[in-house]
């Protein structure tokens, strides 16, 4: 990982353990450096941002898809097409299959090809490609080839009122699928420093983005190029209680939970996963040593998510020192609800139960 | 149902017009009379010979083509509304547009034929005999709608109907339609099966998959590609390299037809019934146009001009052209039109009324349908939460 950062070039040192939470999810950012002027944006501009210095720091860059010629539906590409052409962001067909193939393609001449899946759950149509010929490319063919230059962007996750098609959580699918890398991030600044981090990774990526936080989310992101490394997980909030994981929207749900569990005397440590596979389980098996208890919450249904994963690893290092079983606070296993979305999703309350159940085992 | 009570209903409304006030027009004394009209335009045809311009019609049928359409077009800006006072959530897609698809389909064929379409369902669901109660319930999510309240917009229903649904993945719902049609062939029946996609879904892979395999098989099978001319936000042109869908199946015979003439679709698709049947897969392509945006977070404006929409509306809507036709043939009156419309609106503004009546459906339901009860997981509910499993 190091030494992929260190060829690229800047790598900020961006770290929030220390800090206290202020507010959200804002995590200031520290730069050895100088601090570089930041501003106040929401997470679609965010991920604009890194897509404008992406393209204007490759000139082997892409950004296509569905729409993106436009902005997209979620605004993300807005003004790439006027400021770096049409022949480098432009709108595909209708087929995911094709766009993913065509990705591949493109990254195997050795070009970073971002590709945009409108929503995460149209990316099913393009799962045989992802699977089976951009994760597989480098190792079935003895190194000769690769598709690192590709990273796949996808607004995932409920909104509110987005039904069975524009509301689901796939993550867990791509977990399974050694070569490839699983990327979600939880707030602007991260959204961008992740997100170049991961065009820039010589693997392919699945970024998935939530959707849910692209207008809610605001934060200071700070304007220049900064990337953020890839599996490393960071300690939003410290306790000495019970371990919480999560990544992506989650987190916000999660965080509010602590708050709740500290009013009763919880102390609750809180760990963003950001990237699901490869994952840093060294940073989950340091704190569940340290608080004897394991929380871990996805939207995605329980059953096979990839808290299933964390919990069997956790089982594995700490067994000795587990006092409570591992708690998995997830999606219902049902189809992902239109009406009855509040009662689907995993929401504080829930949490905060598993909380008290796990800490008063 | 929608619509056999909005006939009883027009049936209703031409009797007092013939007994009394107009009483002396010569077509209302015999709503059966035959007229003959020709097509908008010729079509144009692939590998194949194209089907006569020329069609009979009755009184009858005009004036229950416009009062279909107009029903349709009020239930459309009805959940346009819904939608903007937030009593409709989920994805929406309007149909408003492209009326004559629906109903000059319908027309052609019977409830033992089949449709599957993809998300723009609604007014698919009420040409199968759908009802306006079951759309709006179902579009705010409420236990009267066609599917129980759990499937919304894009996901409408009606077996009994034939009407296999709504399908949220572009493309994905055409092989499930040529899966239909070899059961209909396997079973011998004489029935076809319409298989609907847009010109945006006309560029998945799948879609050729499906073609094959009919076209191997000489499944009774219609492909019938709504060329709205707008796949999301991307014109037709930007997305396909030839977008003369019609002639994209290559060894299949395809029909272009002017897809905003409900007497131009009634006449296709009773040739490509004939055709599928005796010869396997035909395409259709409905040269049509969707007045509002893709979905209700597209405004639809800011990838083709005003005026290319007004023009549409101006020259080709298809309920001005029957509205048009009627009066040229001295139907029924100008008035006699618009209070046809104004009860529409008035039994669609009924519909929306019982529809918020209607309760959200069981908290329990969250659970149902997943799994066929007794045959797998029967509730699983949040963690550490009751998981009980029944072997069959």
């Amino acid at each position: 990982m190091g030494s992929n950062f260190r060829r690229i070039g800047k790598l900020a040192s961006i770290s929030s353990k220390n800090q206290s939470w202020s507010r959200g999810f804002s995590s200031t950012v520290e730069r050895s450096d100088q601090l570089s002027p930041s501003k106040s944006v929401n997470l679609f501009s965010a991920i604009n941002q890194a897509l404008h210095i992406a393209l204007d720091s490759d000139p082997r860059s892409y950004v296509f898809g569905e729409d993106v010629g436009f902005g997209g539906v979620f605004r993300c590409t807005t003004g790439l097409a006027d400021r770096f052409g049409k022949q480098r962001v432009f709108n595909t067909p209708l087929c995911e299959q094709g766009i993913v193939g065509f990705a591949i393609g493109l990254a195997a001449m050795d070009n970073r090809a971002i590709a945009e899946i409108q929503f995460a759950d149209y990316i099913f149509p393009a799962f045989d490609q992802i699977v089976n010929e951009a994760a597989k490319f480098r190792y079935r063919s003895g190194n000769q080839f690769n598709c690192g230059g590709l990273t796949i962007r996808a607004p995932y996750g409920a909104v509110g009122h987005g039904g069975h098609y524009h509301s689901q959580s796939p993550e867990s699918f791509f977990c399974h699928v050694p070569g490839i890398k699983v990327v979600i991030p939880r707030s602007p600044q991260q959204a961008k420093g992740l997100l170049l981090s991961s065009i820039r990774d010589p693997n392919p990526v699945v970024f998935f983005e939530p959707k849910l936080l692209y207008r809610m989310a605001v934060e200071e992101v700070p304007e220049d190029d900064y990337m953020l490394p890839l599996s490393e997980a960071e300690v939003l909030r410290e306790g000495t209680d019970i371990t919480l994981v999560g990544w992506g929207a989650q987190l916000s749900i999660m965080e509010q939970a602590c708050v709740e569990a500290a009013k009763e005397g919880i102390s609750c440590e809180l760990i963003d996963l950001k990237t699901l596979i490869p994952w840093d389980k060294e940073t989950v098996e340091a704190s569940v040593k340290k608080t004897g208890r394991l929380l871990v919450s996805h939207e995605a249904p329980v059953t096979g998510g990839f808290g299933a994963e964390i919990s069997a690893s956790i089982a594995e290092r700490c067994f000795t020192r587990l006092e409570a079983p591992v708690a998995r606070v997830c999606g219902l296993d049902t189809p992902f609800p239109l009406v009855f979305e509040p009662f689907y999703l995993p929401t504080k309350n829930k949490i905060l139960d598993a909380i008290k159940s796990s800490v008063n085992y | 149902m929608a619509l056999s009570t909005s006939r009883r209903a027009i049936n209703q409304f031409i009797k007092p017009l013939s007994s009394s006030v107009y009483a002396t027009r010569r077509l209302t004394s015999d709503s059966t009379a035959t007229i003959t009209v020709e097509t908008s335009l010729p079509f144009t045809a692939h590998n194949i010979d194209p089907p006569s311009r020329s069609i009979t019609t009755s009184p009858n049928e005009l004036m229950t083509f416009f009062s279909d359409m107009a029903e349709m077009r009020r239930m459309e800006i009805a959940a346009d509304s819904l939608y903007k006072a937030k009593l409709i959530r989920g994805f929406c897609h309007l149909y408003d547009g492209q009326e004559a698809v629906a109903v000059g389909m319908e027309s052609a064929i019977t409830r033992k034929d089949c449709i599957i379409t993809a998300y723009r369902d609604h007014c698919i669901f009420l040409g199968r005999g759908g009802t306006l109660l079951e759309s709006f319930a179902e579009l705010m999510g409420r236990k009267e709608g066609c599917s129980r309240g759990k499937g919304g917009s894009m996901h409408f229903y009606k077996k009994e109907g034939g009407f296999y649904g709504g399908h949220g993945i572009v493309g994905a719902q055409v092989p499930l339609g040529i899966g239909l049609a070899f059961a209909q062939k396997y079973s011998k029946e004489e029935y076809v099966t319409f298989a609907m996609y847009g010109d945006g879904a006309a560029n998945q892979g799948q879609l050729f998959e499906a073609l094959n395999m009919a076209a191997l098989w000489d499944l009774p099978a219609i492909l019938v590609c709504e060329n709205n001319h707008y796949g999301m936000g991307t014109a037709e042109w930007r997305a396909a390299k030839s977008p003369a869908y019609y002639k994209r199946g290559d060894y299949v015979p395809g029909l272009k037809v002017d897809g905003m003439d409900v007497f131009a679709v009634k006449q296709a698709c009773k040739f490509a019934k004939e055709h599928a049947l005796k010869n396997g897969p035909i395409i259709l392509e409905m040269d049509t146009y969707r007045y509002h945006g893709h979905s209700m977070s597209d405004p639809g404006s800011t990838y083709r001009t005003r005026d290319e929409i007004s023009g549409v509306r101006q020259e080709r809507d298809p309920i001005e052209r029957i509205r048009k036709l009627i009066l040229a043939h001295d139907i029924a009156t100008e008035k006699e039109l618009k209070d046809i419309e104004k009860e529409k609106r008035k039994i669609v503004d009924e519909a929306i009324a019982k529809a918020k009546e209607s309760p959200m459906p069981d908290p329990s339901e969250l659970f149902t349908n997943v799994y066929v009860k007794g045959f797998g997981v029967e509730a699983c509910g949040a963690d550490r939460k009751e998981v009980r499993a029944t072997l069959p």
